[in-house]
């Protein structure tokens, strides 16, 4: 009951096979060919549906409006923008206007994330409980409603200008927002802006020269002194030179609002405290399933060479937990960014509101400008991934995994 | 020896050290508070610091929302603090007067019991189904994820069918052979290639026409007879029963039948329940919906309806045929990449313009498919994750027995890696309700949205209104997600059980 060798398939065959098919073969030819067909004619019918959708309602399509006025003003701009300027501004300001959100919120929730870890690491009963707690209450609560909470129940609740709190009558506090005092360049603010950059830029080199003649030496080198002395002292003996390089706007109460100083609007305080306390609960998580997963050992190696608990989680814990932190934290990172889109509920002049939402209802442009919305946050999304991940990859070579 | 011998040793001990008795275990409640509270300086200080901070949290929120709060009332000035006598906390009249609204929208009074009957069956299907010990589980499952959505559109909804199966699939092939012979008409038209493509199309038309003919005469005669439900629910339980007899063999076949001829059964009971032949219940337009009622109704069929889409998103992308796996990722990646508030839009604004002009698609409707395709993207990721977690072994035993890619696949593999998975399901079920409360950008009024709503009611203007809104509808939203993640954390528990030791 021998069973016949089967005679092997000619080889040119079984190539074009494997090519056109994958493993499936000629079954996974067929598949496919099916499956574009399908995805042919979906697309065909959606074209052509859109295409007599917008003939009936008479709307233009393409890019063409991109160079309109814009015609509506935005409250919050980073840039100089007029009404009388093109859509194209519009989507810049909004977009700048996204950027500087999720910058500001991914730092927060970064600083308050890591403290709320510690927190509920932290061998103090009550600490971690409250740790704990925080991070329960507000997982569990939908990003919109807490958006809302800040900024109608607390930001809302504040006094109106002329009651608003103050601090050193500079700093004050009302409905319309934070006013702070501005900072107004004057004669030599260019010889004083270069000293603290290269302030700025030897704080970064020094401590890579010191890490490094670490290494190659074993000499350890005290660098915070020197960075801290560069930081203040620089700037301090430019500022001697060069005598007064800026002035200090301080607001004033005038009639009902605020002249001179800068303004954070109450918008923008409402999402970036809902959005970086929000993500802050979810880094915490992160965090302390990565210090977690950091063995025991290592914690007792560290109080067992004298080191304080603080040092040891710094120099010996943390690091080794990064690699398990750096790639839940990047969703983390992008989850925020994407979030700030919520900005339209409360009328902070992000990308989304500006553009998908003016932009869309003043033009009636809905494929453009939904397709260029979803693409720069898709964008957004892959760079921000693969910045990350290219971290996450120097991080595991300088681990030697 | 020699090195060591240099040295003269200063203490060598000669008798034993006597035993010191045990560190002293300080059990019970202080000796607990002095372990972890008081047993450094640093510790004592954070322990101050903690009190301090719950001290100014705690206490106020305990004081506003109950021993300052107002209990009853029937207008804003019995929440004021001149009519109460003392600072006022909480308004709860507020909440009361406002109660029906969070709960049901605008939805009819006099319709109200229909969705407190979805609501009842809704909690009676799914309680047994998140006990683990409860029996009749795959009929339970299917009850809940298969009936109990037709059953509650039918309820919520309103209004009856005109047709059954039989009218549906010719409704889907003549709509089929339309679309094609339109495309091919009007590519004939067109330039040199795409005539010839339109020909091609033409020719398809004719042979799809020719081929779902007797499905059309069907339902013509059916729609012409005095009680079209009818006829056609019949003719369709006698076809798709033959079919499951003769699919599934003679021999087998009689476990089959009995669940199918139990599943038309059911449905006719429902029909003839509802009256859906003789048009049903009133219809309760969508715009009428709202509260908690639409943020149950989007965030129930976002999860039901996202686990098909992420099963097959996520066999897509382990699938070896090549095309079908980039689409599969392409496709994952750009619903994970946008923002959920883009995909409402895009369901809002763009997908209108897709469908044609003739076929209007309800606004809640179109939110739903953002959704369940957003949410579907996460869950194929979450389960591929389960996916990977099974031995390759698994698979090759079941080629080994001989069992085709479908079935290995349902039978062997989804299941274990469903299995694995359910806390990570779970997880993203969280986030989708919590992300339901964004329907109240695109102009739905779910429970947020009424809240916002309720706020601009002037007759309930207190300073104190805004808060009592808001930890009202946070208390909902808290018990929903915290009971979710509750359970998800049982079950994990359970599924650990083999790594315990």
């Amino acid at each position: 009951m021998a069973i016949d060798a089967r005679p092997p398939p000619p080889q040119l065959v079984a190539k074009l096979r494997r090519v056109l098919g994958g493993r499936s073969g000629w079954k996974g030819l067929l598949a496919q060919v099916l499956f574009v067909a399908a995805l042919v004619w979906i697309g065909y019918e959606i074209v052509d549906n859109a295409r007599d959708n917008l003939a009936n309602q008479r709307i233009a399509s393409g890019f063409a409006f991109m160079s309109h006025t814009a015609g509506f003003g935005v409250s919050q701009t980073l840039i100089p923008y007029q009404e009388s300027d093109s859509y194209t501004r519009v989507f810049l300001v909004g977009l700048i206007n996204t950027l500087v959100v999720s910058v500001v919120g991914i730092f927060f929730a970064t600083v308050i994330g890591f403290a709320v870890a510690l927190a509920r690491l932290s061998p103090n009963w009550l600490i971690s409980r409250i740790g704990g707690g925080y991070v329960e209450i507000v997982r569990n609560l939908p990003l919109l409603f807490q958006i809302l909470f800040w900024y109608l129940a607390v930001l809302g609740a504040l006094p109106s200008p002329r009651q608003s709190v103050s601090v050193m009558d500079s700093f004050f506090l009302s409905n319309r927002g934070i006013v702070v005092p501005r900072l107004v360049g004057e004669a030599g603010l260019d010889g004083f802006l270069v000293a603290l950059l290269i302030a700025i830029a030897a704080a970064i080199v020094l401590p890579l020269y010191a890490r490094r003649r670490l290494f190659a030496t074993g000499k350890l080198m005290r660098v915070w002194p020197i960075v801290l002395g560069l930081l203040i002292g620089l700037p301090l003996i430019a500022f001697l030179i060069v005598g007064k390089p800026f002035s200090l706007e301080v607001p004033v109460l005038r009639g009902f609002n605020f002249v001179g100083g800068s303004r954070l609007a109450p918008e923008f305080v409402a999402l970036t405290l809902a959005l970086s306390t929000y993500t802050a609960a979810f880094i915490a998580e992160v965090v302390r399933a990565g210090i977690l997963s950091v063995h025991k050992g290592q914690m007792e190696a560290g109080a067992s060479l004298g080191l304080s608990r603080g040092q040891t989680l710094r120099l010996i814990v943390i690091p080794q937990a990064l690699r398990v932190i750096l790639p839940p934290l990047t969703n983390q990172y992008l989850n925020l960014t994407k979030n700030s889109s919520l900005a339209v509920a409360i009328g902070y002049p992000d990308l989304f509101s500006v553009f998908a939402g003016t932009t869309l209802s003043q033009t009636g442009q809905a494929i453009e400008v939904i397709a260029i919305t979803m693409g720069v946050y898709l964008l957004i999304s892959l760079v921000t991934s693969a910045l990350m991940s290219l971290y996450a990859w120097r991080i595991n070579r300088s681990m030697g995994a | 020896m020699s090195e060591l011998g240099s040295v003269t040793p200063v203490f060598v001990r000669g008798e034993m050290v006597p035993q010191r008795p045990p560190p002293v275990h300080q059990p019970g409640v202080i000796g607990i508070i002095r372990q972890r509270l008081f047993n450094s300086p640093t510790n004592i200080l954070l322990t101050i610091v903690g009190a301090l901070l719950l001290y100014f949290t705690v206490v106020p929120t305990l004081k506003f929302l109950l021993v300052d709060a107002v209990w009853s009332g029937s207008n804003r000035t019995d929440c004021l603090a001149d009519k109460a006598g003392h600072p006022v906390g909480a308004c709860w009249p507020f909440v009361q007067a406002k109660f029906s609204q969070f709960i049901y929208g605008f939805y009819p009074t006099p319709e109200r019991w229909r969705v407190d009957l979805v609501f009842a069956l809704g909690a009676l299907l799914l309680l047994p189904l998140l006990i683990p010990r409860a029996p009749a589980k795959t009929l339970n499952a299917g009850l809940f994820f298969v009936a109990f959505p037709v059953l509650a559109f039918f309820l919520l909804h309103g209004g009856g069918v005109q047709g059954f199966g039989v009218t549906w699939s010719a409704d889907l092939a003549s709509g089929v052979a339309d679309s094609v012979g339109r495309a091919g008409r009007k590519l004939a038209a067109g330039g040199p290639i795409g005539s010839v493509i339109g020909q091609v199309l033409l020719g398809l038309d004719t042979v799809l026409v020719w081929l779902s003919w007797p499905l059309v005469a069907l339902r013509d005669w059916i729609q012409a007879s005095s009680q079209p439900v009818w006829l056609d629910l019949l003719l369709t339980a006698v076809a798709v029963t033959a079919l499951v007899f003769i699919l599934t063999g003679v021999r087998n076949g009689w476990r089959a039948l009995a669940t199918t001829v139990g599943i038309f059964v059911g449905i006719a009971v429902m029909v003839a329940a509802l009256r859906l032949d003789r048009g049903g219940l009133p219809v309760v337009d969508t715009r009428m919906w709202g509260g908690l009622l639409v943020t149950l109704v989007v965030s129930v069929t976002g999860i039901v309806a996202s686990m098909p889409i992420g099963i097959a998103l996520a066999l897509g992308r382990r699938s070896t045929i090549p095309l079908i796996r980039i689409f599969s990722v392409a496709f994952i990646e750009f619903w994970r990449g946008v923002p959920l508030i883009t995909v409402m839009f895009f369901a809002t604004y763009m997908l209108p313009l897709f469908l044609p002009g003739n076929f209007t698609i309800d606004n809640l409707m179109r939110v739903l498919i953002g959704i369940a395709l957003f949410a579907g993207a996460y869950n194929a990721e979450v389960i591929r994750g389960g996916l990977n977690a099974i031995p390759r072994g698994q698979a090759e035993a079941a080629s080994a027995l001989g069992l085709s890619y479908w079935k290995t696949t349902g039978l062997i593999v989804l299941p274990q890696a469903l299995r694995h998975v359910i806390p990570g399901l779970v997880n993203s079920f969280i986030a989708l309700f919590k992300d339901t409360s964004l329907v109240s950008i695109v102009a739905l009024f779910d429970l947020l949205g009424q809240l916002r709503a309720a706020f601009a009611d002037p007759t309930w203007s207190t300073p104190t209104t805004l808060f009592t809104g808001f930890a009202f509808t946070g208390l909902i939203y808290f018990v929903f997600c915290f009971g979710m993640s509750r359970y998800s954390l049982s079950v994990e528990h359970r599924l650990n059980a083999h790594r315990r030791t």
